[in-house]
């Protein structure tokens, strides 16, 4: 049988590893930290035509630097727009209060997050304020249906010939 | 050898009267699956007494003390030991009766992950809360009671087979039990330490004021130790009596077992169908 | 035909006997647990033999498991342009399955066997019979730290086996394949969720080292006392526990996962 002292000292190594992967796992893998790392910071809200595929807990960035989450979505029943609230970590305390928020994918079919764009303001925002300027996020069959349109209104106007090197109207052509 | 007096002084070879018995056994029926292996056995058990329980191999020796330790369930009959019917006892109760009955087993049953020291060491461990400093004292004592005080930093798998018997001795007697019960203590040791063991069986029960009883098929030594002897055979009691009185006896069961004779009441043939009908047939079946 | 019957009938009574005898033994077990409070040196020295002693094969094979997810992943999703989301692949798969299954698998085939076999053995030399005989309740003094001791163990063992796995395929992702350190790092912690995976990942690892701790003593236990018998019976442990692990996986997952 091993010597007392090494089980003892085997076995607190083993659990606070254990409990060191588990931390490992509740801190660095899941969204925890993040989530928790709000808390300290401030909330501002922005109210959005359509929030698409936007979700609780999606991210806030600037300038693709995530700053803050999602904290929560609701329907105002008196604008009919989406009320986003968003947590900003307390480090981001300059952000002008002209800034704009838009609603972005991140690559063709990823997930939807906020993208911030300072504007000019001396005025910074604070814990409540309202972002004024949002632009919804892009949905694709709206895209798509804008694209046709426009098309349409060229009509007959454009060459033939330009359907050959223009790739997107491929699927759409008759 | 140890000093220590328990219940009763040293007492040198005529026993205490025969009325006082420890150990009652009336009617006792146990059966494992289709085998009958007890079918009525009367027994009594004296105090202060060693009492042998011969048989041949397989007429349930081992399963008797098991019975009496409450290990296994009898079918039907009584087992009372000092006074109490073991399986009517609830679990703290048969607990408690445990503490005061040793038992030896066979193979020694030591913890193998503990040293010779520990082994004994356990119930005391177990069952006191005694300090270090004493536990230490009574360990050394039982350990020099049995020869082996100089051995007690060995492990137990580093024992030979008399040695781990004589260790196991050691601690069956930790607690100071009123009763032991050795299973086949004699079985494949070399001659010393069959005497060792012997010696000491019969010492420990005299000097301490045990009860033994000793389950064997060794005739000669458990005779030469036993005050009171019953021989077991086909789940019954076939003879009974003082070593002197059996080796007299006329019973043909007891003189097959006493004097070795390979065949008589107990057949040399496993039951098998005819012999000449079987080899004709030909056939497995 | 009739034998037939007669045989399939003993052979029905005989799995419903063990059955209820694993029951009844398991109640047992759990009800002595309590004597253990005053004695934990019982149960860390079967932390040491069940916990500390199985860390060498669950680290390994961890990270070897998370490198092989790093690279398959990579692969496959590398052709949508997405390899950004092997973090999210990788932990999501450790954390919600590979992580609970895997390590309940090799628990059971490093701990559970060695704890089959050595109550096996106990019993085979009648060391349990002999502290029973001392008055000293094997189920409580044996088998009860061993039980409580892999149910703790197991738990530990698969958040390291998760945890390395994380590693391993944060190496082999980032490390060998180049992709972006912080967008491996911040889609994970975007994706996997506490509660939902983590937490649910954690349920199932108390569930497996419950069921494959329990198999493991109960066949030790209820062995038959040859070498022959402690064979078969460390063979069971193995077969069972990983028969229970997966199909208990199933319903933890359906019963889990399937809102999400």
């Amino acid at each position: 049988m091993v010597n007392t002292k090494v089980v003892e000292v085997g076995v607190g190594v083993f659990v606070a590893l254990g409990l060191a992967a588990l931390f490992m796992l509740a801190m660095h893998v899941s969204n925890l930290a993040l989530s928790e790392g709000n808390d300290d910071g401030y909330e501002i809200v922005a109210y959005f035509d359509n929030v698409g595929g936007l979700k609780v807990r999606s991210p806030v960035t600037m300038a693709g630097v995530n700053v803050g989450r999602v904290r929560a979505i609701e329907f105002d029943d008196r604008t009919y727009q989406a009320r986003v609230t968003m947590g900003i970590g307390a480090r981001y305390d300059k952000i002008p209060a002209d800034t704009m928020a838009n609603i972005f994918t991140a690559g063709l079919l990823g997930e939807q997050y906020v993208s911030l764009d300072a504007g000019g303001d001396d005025n910074y925002m604070k814990d409540g304020d309202e972002i004024l300027i949002t632009q919804s996020a892009l949905v694709l069959e709206q895209v798509v249906g804008q694209f046709l349109y426009s098309k349409a209104a060229e009509g007959p106007a454009a060459p033939p010939a330009a359907t050959d090197d223009f790739d997107p109207q491929d699927p759409f052509a008759p | 050898m140890t000093t220590r007096k328990k219940k009763k002084a040293a007492n040198p070879h005529p026993p205490p009267p025969a009325d006082d018995a420890l150990v009652v056994i009336r009617g006792l029926r146990f059966s494992r699956g289709p085998r009958v292996i007890f079918d009525g056995v009367d027994l009594t058990i004296s105090r202060g007494r060693v009492t042998a329980i011969m048989g041949p191999s397989g007429s349930g020796k081992t399963t008797l003390l098991k019975l009496i330790g409450g290990q296994l369930r009898p079918d039907a009959g009584t087992i009372k030991v000092d006074g109490e019917d073991v399986h009517r006892l609830s679990r703290d109760g048969l607990y408690a009766l445990r503490r005061r009955m040793g038992m030896l087993f066979q193979s020694g049953a030591l913890l193998t992950d503990l040293d010779v020291f520990e082994n004994v060491a356990y119930p005391l461990r177990e069952h006191t809360g005694l300090p270090e400093a004493i536990i230490r004292d009574i360990v050394l004592m039982k350990l020099e009671a049995v020869g082996l005080r100089g051995a007690r930093h060995l492990a137990a798998r580093e024992l030979s087979g008399g040695m781990a018997r004589r260790v196991a001795l050691a601690r069956a007697i930790a607690l100071d039990p009123m009763m032991i019960m050795y299973d086949e203590p004699f079985t494949g040791q070399d001659p010393i330490s069959l005497a060792t063991l012997a010696k000491l069986v019969r010492e420990l029960n005299d000097i301490i004021g045990l009860t033994s009883v000793v389950v064997s098929h060794d005739v000669a030594e458990t005779a030469a130790i036993a005050d009171y002897v019953y021989v077991l055979s086909g789940g019954r009691v076939v003879g009974k009596g003082t070593p002197a009185t059996l080796a007299r006896t006329r019973s043909r069961w007891v003189r097959q077992f006493m004097d070795g004779l390979p065949d008589g009441p107990v057949p040399f043939h496993y039951p098998a169908g005819d012999y000449v009908e079987d080899l004709m047939t030909g056939e497995e079946g | 035909m009739i034998e037939l019957l007669r045989r399939l009938g003993r052979g029905g009574i005989g799995f419903f006997q063990r059955l209820g005898r694993a029951h009844l033994f398991l109640a047992r077990v759990l009800w002595g647990l309590g004597e253990l409070y005053p004695r934990p040196g019982l149960v860390v020295a079967q932390l040491w033999s069940l916990g500390v002693l199985s860390l060498l094969i669950i680290l390994v094979s961890g990270l070897f498991v998370g490198m092989v997810l790093g690279l398959q992943g990579y692969n496959t999703l590398v052709d949508f342009g997405a390899e950004e989301s092997l973090g999210v692949l990788v932990a999501l798969s450790l954390v919600r399955e590979l992580g609970p299954v895997v390590s309940a698998l090799l628990f059971a085939g490093r701990a559970g066997s060695a704890l089959t076999a050595e109550i096996g053995l106990m019993k085979a030399t009648e060391q349990l019979a002999g502290m029973e005989m001392m008055a000293v309740d094997p189920l409580r003094r044996v088998v009860g730290p061993r039980f409580l001791a892999g149910w703790l163990s197991l738990p530990l063992l698969a958040a390291i086996f998760s945890a390395m796995g994380v590693l391993g395929g944060y190496f082999v992702g980032v490390g060998l394949l180049g992709v972006d350190d912080g967008a491996f790092w911040s889609q994970m912690q975007s994706k996997v969720d506490l509660r939902d995976d983590v937490v649910n990942g954690v349920i199932k690892t108390i569930v497996f080292g419950f069921v494959v701790t329990w198999i493991a003593v109960f066949e030790g236990y209820d062995c038959v006392p040859t070498s022959e018998g402690v064979g078969r019976a460390t063979t069971r442990t193995v077969v069972h526990s990983a028969l229970a692990v997966l199909a208990l996986d199933f319903v933890l997952t359906a019963l889990m996962f399937n809102e999400g």
